[in-house]
C-alpha cells in the first residue's frame, strides 16, 4: 500500500488503538493535519502545546493506554518539553509527534527549526528523528511499544516535513526491532521465596505502594497480600488509591506531608515492602534515617531504581502484578494485632489534632476538600495541581476508586491539573472529574478553559484561592522568617473569567456555602468553576522539614485554628 | 576506584551523545571513553573508564542499560583482561638528543613514526602507566603535541565481553 508519510502516521496510530490526539497545528505538521480528517481519530485542539502534552499524559493515566500529543517544529516542540518531562518523571506512557523542518534544511537554523531530539534526550525514554520515509513505520511501531512496555515513559518522534509529504510503501511491522530492550517482568523465584520468608516472619510489616502498582494493574494482588498477611499499606502520592483509602489497612500517603501515623509506622516497621516506587526524597525524608528498623524488600520493574536512593535487603526486579502473583501462594495468613493496635493509637492522636476536629470559623481548604469527598462519595476522578492544594487533596479526599487521582508527582508541574483533566475526561467520558488547583497553578494554563468549552467537557474546577503561591509562602513562613518574597499573587476575578469562557462560576467564602456550591456545580450538565476564597495563611501539616527524618514532623500547633506555625516546633515522635 | 566498562551498542545516529549526556546528567565521572566498530556490523563497542565506588558503578551500568540502543554492559575491572591505550607524542628533538630519545623509544618498545629535522613523532601502545612513564621521560626534551586514545579492554580467553559466551546480561 502506497501512502504519504502523513497518512502513515495516522494509519500507524489507528493500528495502535489511538482514538484521541491532543495538538496544535503549524507549518511543519500541516501535511499531518491535512490527512487527519480521513481517519477515525478525534483531534482535541489545545491552546498551548504544554497543555497538549499534559492532556495526553492525563489521558494515559486515566485510561492506561498510550496518550498522544502533536506539535509543530520549533516553538511548538519546545512548548511540549515541560509536559514530556512531567510524563517522564511519573512513568506515564505518551507518544509526542513533532514536525521537523524539511530534511535539506536540518542543521541550517531554518525558520522554526529546533533540535528537539537533542533537547528531549534526557526527558524521554527514547526518541526518533525520521528523515527517511522507509524508517517511519518502524519508528512509530517502536515508539508505542517502548512507551507502554517495561517502565512506561514518553517517546518522541520528530518527522521531517518532506517525509510527511513523500510517498512510500507502508508495511506496519509486527515486531519492534529493539535488541537492546528486554525488560524483566517475572521476578526471580529464589528472591520471591526469600521475600515470602521475610514477610511470614515479620512482626511489624508495612507495605509502601507506588504508581508501579497501578501501572501493572496489581491493585487486587496488593489487596490480597495486605489482607492475607495483615499488613497496613502506606502509599506514595502517586500510589494513592492502590488500596481503597477507606480500607481498614490503608495508611494513606507517606512522606513530607504524610500523616504522622503513616510516617511513624514506616519508621517503626521491622519490614518494609516497597512496591513500584522509587524512594523519592519527598517520600523518604532524611534518607540515611529512613525506616531505620526495617529490612527492605524492593519490587520494581526498573533495575536502575534498585539501590539508587536507599540500600535494600532484598531486591526483586519485575512487574508488580507478576511478582505479587508469584509471591501470594507462599504468604501465610497473619493479623499482627499488636502492631495494628499501635498504629491505631497513633491514628487516634492524629485525628484529635486534625484541624477538622477543632473549631474553625474560617474557610479552611481541608474542609473544602473533605466536603467535596462527601459530596462525590469518594468516587470522583480527582486531578490535582501542585503545591498546597495537591497535599490537601491527598490528605482529605479518600480515594476509593482505582486510578482515582491524577497529579504531577515527580516533576511537580504547576499548571498540570486543568489540561491533564481534559485528557482524563476524554479517556473516561462517564467519570465525574474534579480539578483541585491553586490560584497560582490555575493561571499557568488558564487558557485551556477554552478547550473545555470547545470540547463540551463537564469538568468541575475547584480553585483553592489563597492569593499566594502557597507552598512557597508556607516555607517562607516556617524557614525564612515570614519574608513573603515573590509569593503574594494578584489573581483575576475567576468567576468573571469563567463566565467569559461560557462556564458558570461560583464564589464561596463561608464554610456553610461550600456544600451548596458543590451541589450546584455537580448539577450543571456542563463544566462549572468554584472560586473558594480560603484562609490565606493556612499551612499543610504535618510537615517533614527537608533534611529531617520522617519521624521528626512539624505538627499542627495544638488547639489553634489557622494560626501561624510555631517556627521550630519540631517534635520527636515514636 | 577506577572501573573499566565494556559497552556494546547499536550503531545508530546520536548514540554517542546519548551516552555522553547520561554521564553528564547523572553526575558520573568519566576518565576516558573510546568507541569504534566491534566484530559485529552495526554494533559499536565502547570502553569507558569511570571512577566511583561499587554502588556508583553499578548505577552507571544500570543507567547505560536503560539506553535503548545499549545491548550489553560488562564491568571487566576484575576480569583477566588486556587493557591498552595508544598515544602519539611529538617531541622537540635537537640533533644531538636524537640518539638518547631513540634509546627510550627502544626500551619502551615504542616506534618512531615520523622524523623531522628537529622533531620526532613517537607511537606507543600499552597500559596507561607505561605511557605515563615514557611521557615523563620525554617531557624534559619538550613535548610539542600529544594525543592519547583512552583505554580499550578485552577479556582474555574464550569467555568474552561481547555477550557471545560466559557472561550474561544482568537484571
Amino acid at each position: 500500500m502506497k501512502l504519504t508519510g502523513a497518512q502513515m502516521v495516522w494509519e500507524s496510530l489507528v493500528r495502535e488503538g489511538v482514538d484521541t490526539v491532543f495538538g496544535i497545528s503549524g507549518g511543519a505538521v500541516i501535511h499531518l493535519y491535512d490527512a487527519l480528517p480521513d481517519y477515525p481519530i478525534r483531534h482535541v485542539l489545545m491552546r498551548h502545546e504544554q497543555a497538549a502534552a499534559h492532556a495526553a499524559d492525563g489521558y494515559a493515566r486515566a485510561s492506561g493506554k498510550v496518550g498522544v500529543c502533536l506539535a509543530t517544529s520549533g516553538p511548538g516542540a519546545t512548548n511540549l518539553v515541560t509536559g514530556i518531562a512531567t510524563a517522564m518523571m511519573d512513568s506515564s506512557p505518551i507518544v509526542a509527534i513533532t514536525g521537523q523542518v524539511a530534511t535539506p534544511f536540518i542543521g541550517k537554523d531554518a525558520f522554526q527549526e529546533v533540535d528537539i531530539t537533542g533537547i528531549t534526550q534526557p526527558i524521554t525514554k527514547h526518541n526518533y528523528l525520521v528523515t527517511d520515509i522507509a524508517e517511519l513505520p518502524q519508528a512509530l511501531r517502536e515508539a508505542f511499544y517502548l512507551a507502554r512496555t517495561g517502565r512506561p515513559g514518553p517517546v518522541l518522534v520528530d518527522i521531517a516535513k518532506d517525509v510527511q509529504a513523500a510517498r512510500g510503501e507502508f508495511v506496519y511491522p509486527d515486531e519492534p526491532s529493539l535488541p537492546g530492550y528486554r525488560p524483566t517482568v517475572a521476578g526471580n523465584p529464589r528472591q520471591i521465596a526469600q521475600a515470602a520468608a521475610l514477610i511470614n516472619a515479620a512482626q511489624q510489616p508495612v507495605i509502601l505502594a507506588g504508581r508501579g502498582v497501578i501501572l501493572a494493574g496489581a491493585e487486587q494482588s496488593l489487596r490480597e497480600l495486605a489482607e492475607r498477611a495483615g499488613i497496613p499499606v502506606a502509599t506514595t502520592l502517586l500510589g494513592i488509591g492502590t488500596l481503597p483509602e477507606t480500607h481498614p489497612l490503608s495508611l494513606g500517603m507517606a512522606g513530607m506531608h504524610g500523616e504522622a501515623y503513616t510516617n511513624l509506622a514506616i519508621q517503626e516497621a521491622d519490614l518494609l515492602i516497597a512496591i513500584g516506587m522509587r524512594f523519592d526524597d519527598r517520600v523518604t525524608g532524611a534518607v540515611h534515617r529512613f525506616a531505620p528498623k526495617a529490612k527492605i524488600i524492593h519490587i520494581d520493574i526498573d533495575p536502575a531504581e534498585i539501590g539508587k536512593n536507599v540500600p535494600v535487603d532484598l531486591p526483586i526486579v519485575g512487574d508488580a502484578e507478576q511478582v505479587l502473583r508469584s509471591l501470594l501462594p507462599s504468604i501465610e495468613p497473619a493479623a499482627h494485632p499488636a502492631w495494628l493496635q499501635r498504629i491505631q493509637e497513633w491514628r487516634a492522636q492524629s485525628a484529635e489534632r486534625d484541624i477538622l476536629s477543632q473549631p474553625h470559623q474560617a474557610l479552611v481548604p481541608q474542609f473544602v476538600v473533605r466536603t467535596l469527598w462527601e459530596a462525590t462519595r469518594g468516587q470522583a476522578l480527582m486531578v490535582s495541581d501542585v503545591g498546597q492544594n495537591q497535599m490537601w487533596e491527598a490528605q482529605y479526599y479518600l480515594h476509593d476508586r482505582p486510578r482515582g487521582l491524577i497529579s504531577s508527582g515527580g516533576l511537580g508541574t504547576m499548571g498540570f491539573a486543568l489540561p491533564a483533566a481534559i485528557g482524563a475526561q476524554l479517556a473516561q467520558p462517564e467519570a465525574m472529574v474534579w480539578v483541585t488547583v491553586g490560584d497560582g497553578g490555575f493561571q499557568m494554563n488558564i487558557q485551556e478553559l477554552a478547550t473545555v468549552v470547545q470540547e463540551r467537557l463537564p469538568l468541575k474546577i475547584a480553585i483553592l484561592n489563597n492569593g499566594f503561591l502557597g507552598m512557597v509562602r508556607q516555607w517562607q513562613e516556617m524557614f525564612f522568617g515570614r519574608r513573603y518574597s515573590g509569593t503574594p499573587l494578584l489573581g483575576p476575578d475567576f468567576v468573571k473569567v469563567a463566565e467569559a469562557y461560557g462556564i458558570p462560576g461560583l464564589r464561596v467564602s463561608q464554610p456553610e456555602e461550600v456544600a451548596p456550591a458543590i451541589a450546584e456545580a455537580m448539577a450543571q450538565p456542563g463544566p462549572a468553576l468554584i472560586d473558594f476564597r480560603i484562609a490565606q495563611e493556612e499551612n499543610v501539616y504535618p510537615m517533614v522539614e527537608p533534611g529531617a527524618a520522617l519521624s521528626e514532623m512539624i505538627r499542627r500547633p495544638n488547639g489553634k485554628d489557622h494560626a501561624p506555625a510555631e517556627v521550630g516546633a519540631r517534635e520527636e515522635a515514636g | 576506584m577506577r572501573h573499566t566498562l565494556v559497552v556494546l551498542m547499536e550503531d545508530k545516529p546520536g548514540v554517542l551523545s546519548r551516552v555522553a549526556g547520561l554521564f553528564r546528567r547523572r553526575n558520573f565521572n568519566i576518565e576516558s571513553l573510546t568507541v569504534g566498530h566491534s566484530e559485529t556490523p552495526g554494533i559499536s563497542r565502547m570502553t569507558v573508564v569511570v571512577s566511583g565506588d561499587d554502588a556508583m558503578v553499578e548505577q552507571v551500568s544500570k543507567q547505560l542499560y536503560k539506553l535503548i540502543h545499549v545491548t550489553k554492559v560488562v564491568d571487566v575491572t576484575n576480569e583477566p583482561a588486556v587493557f591498552r591505550e595508544l598515544a602519539l607524542v611529538k617531541v622537540h628533538v635537537p640533533a644531538n638528543s636524537r640518539g638518547e630519545i631513540m634509546q627510550l623509544v627502544d626500551i619502551f618498545r615504542a616506534k618512531a613514526v615520523d622524523v623531522g629535522t628537529d622533531s620526532l613523532m613517537i607511537e606507543i601502545t600499552g597500559q596507561e602507566d607505561k605511557i605515563d612513564s615514557l611521557i615523563a621521560l620525554l617531557r624534559p626534551f619538550g613535548i610539542k603535541e600529544m594525543v592519547r586514545t583512552g583505554r580499550v579492554a578485552m577479556v582474555r580467553g574464550l569467555a568474552g565481553s561481547n555477550g557471545r559466551s560466559g557472561t550474561k546480561r544482568e537484571t
